[in-house]
């Protein structure tokens, strides 16, 4: 069975529709790179999926769940708006989630702190932006979850810093865990995803894996995206 | 991270190459254990699914062989090593000589030119 299932999904806000009539099962053991224009719908599927929208039409089922309270036990979401207190210092966030969540790694944790040379007892408000976005980045990957959603992972973030967190998705990478990740970044993680999803107007537009796709087009990744959305 | 890929070009086709260059030039010696697929995948910074489908390709051709418990390993086939080696030695060639022709170079300078570089690399 898929780890996610999702038929005739359609998402509105108001008269603008998100989402419309999405429908498509991915498997565990991917890293699926989620692609499109500023509001084609990637940040919405991602909400929905990560179960922070329940207002939408249509049927959504992770590991067989309607998305809620439960699916948020084995789903890690990095959401592209910052939720988290900015009083806190780093460790306190940390030991925080290994709180909330039973599948946190600390060390993981820590050892990631580490590689992005933040002090753990720096407060979030003392924080530029870009180090806060590493906060939240790694406390979502130092999750051993099932599935993984990543809402622009790499956009706020310096290039060495963009390594490491490419770095923890391979490492993050098993064959009973998903990951989704959306990105207008396509150069620096088009080599990291083995398939992709072209959203286009809240619908699929292309969909396939990555080397299929360069055999089928010729083109990388990033020229496709490129191609399709001039 | 340093390996930089054509990424118009299917990526585990290039990985594949990679491996039997190392198999050539005995960066992975015959028997050898390979590095395991997430490794490979970080040193590489490519998907493991990628690294995955590039070795099994490379365990299709022989060049490689997966033994259940302990992981997977190079050949100990010494002729099919060599028979490599004489394969992408021809293959280079025959590219090197295309380009030749596609510029006009007559057989005999391209000789010439073979023989000098050789030359020049000696001293």
């Amino acid at each position: 069975m898929s780890i996610i299932q999702i038929n005739n999904l359609c998402k509105n806000y108001g008269k603008l529709q998100a989402i419309n009539n999405l429908s498509i099962e991915l498997n565990s053991g991917q890293i699926v790179g989620l692609v499109g224009p500023n509001g084609s719908g990637k940040s919405s599927l991602l909400r929905i999926l990560g179960a922070f929208d329940m207002a939408y039409s249509g049927e959504v089922l992770i590991n067989g769940l309607k998305p809620g309270l439960e699916s948020r036990k084995i789903v890690s979401y990095l959401s592209d708006k910052p939720y988290i207190s900015e009083s806190l210092r780093a460790e306190q966030m940390i030991k925080l989630y290994s709180d909330f969540f039973s599948d946190f790694n600390q060390e993981k944790a820590f050892n990631m702190l580490e590689l992005f040379k933040l002090k753990p007892e720096q407060k979030l408000k003392e924080m530029s932006k870009g180090m806060g976005d590493k906060i939240q980045v790694l406390l979502t990957m130092s999750r051993d979850a099932k599935i993984y959603l990543l809402d622009e992972p790499i956009s706020g973030v310096d290039p060495a810093s963009r390594k490491i967190i490419l770095r923890s998705m391979i490492e993050g990478f098993s064959e009973d865990a998903l990951m989704i990740v959306s990105t207008h970044l396509l150069n620096d993680i088009e080599n990291i995803i083995d398939s992709v999803l072209f959203l286009d107007s809240g619908q699929i537009k292309i969909k396939g894996s990555t080397d299929d796709l360069r055999e089928q087009y010729g083109k990388s990744i990033n020229e496709l995206f490129e191609q399709i959305f001039q | 991270m340093s390996y930089k890929f054509d990424e118009s070009q299917p990526i585990y086709l290039q990985l594949i190459e990679i491996f039997k260059t190392n198999i050539a030039n005995g960066t992975w010696q015959a028997g050898e254990k390979i590095d395991s697929v997430r490794n490979l995948a970080l040193s590489f910074a490519v998907n493991p699914n990628t690294v995955q489908r590039a070795l099994v390709e490379l365990e299709n051709i022989g060049l490689a062989y997966s033994q259940r418990t302990t992981g997977r390993f190079v050949t100990q086939n010494q002729v099919l090593i060599t028979n490599l080696k004489h394969e992408m030695a021809e293959h280079k060639t025959r590219d090197f000589v295309s380009q030749m022709q596609a510029i006009d170079i007559e057989q005999k300078e391209i000789l010439d030119l073979v023989q000098r570089c050789l030359n020049s690399e000696d001293n």
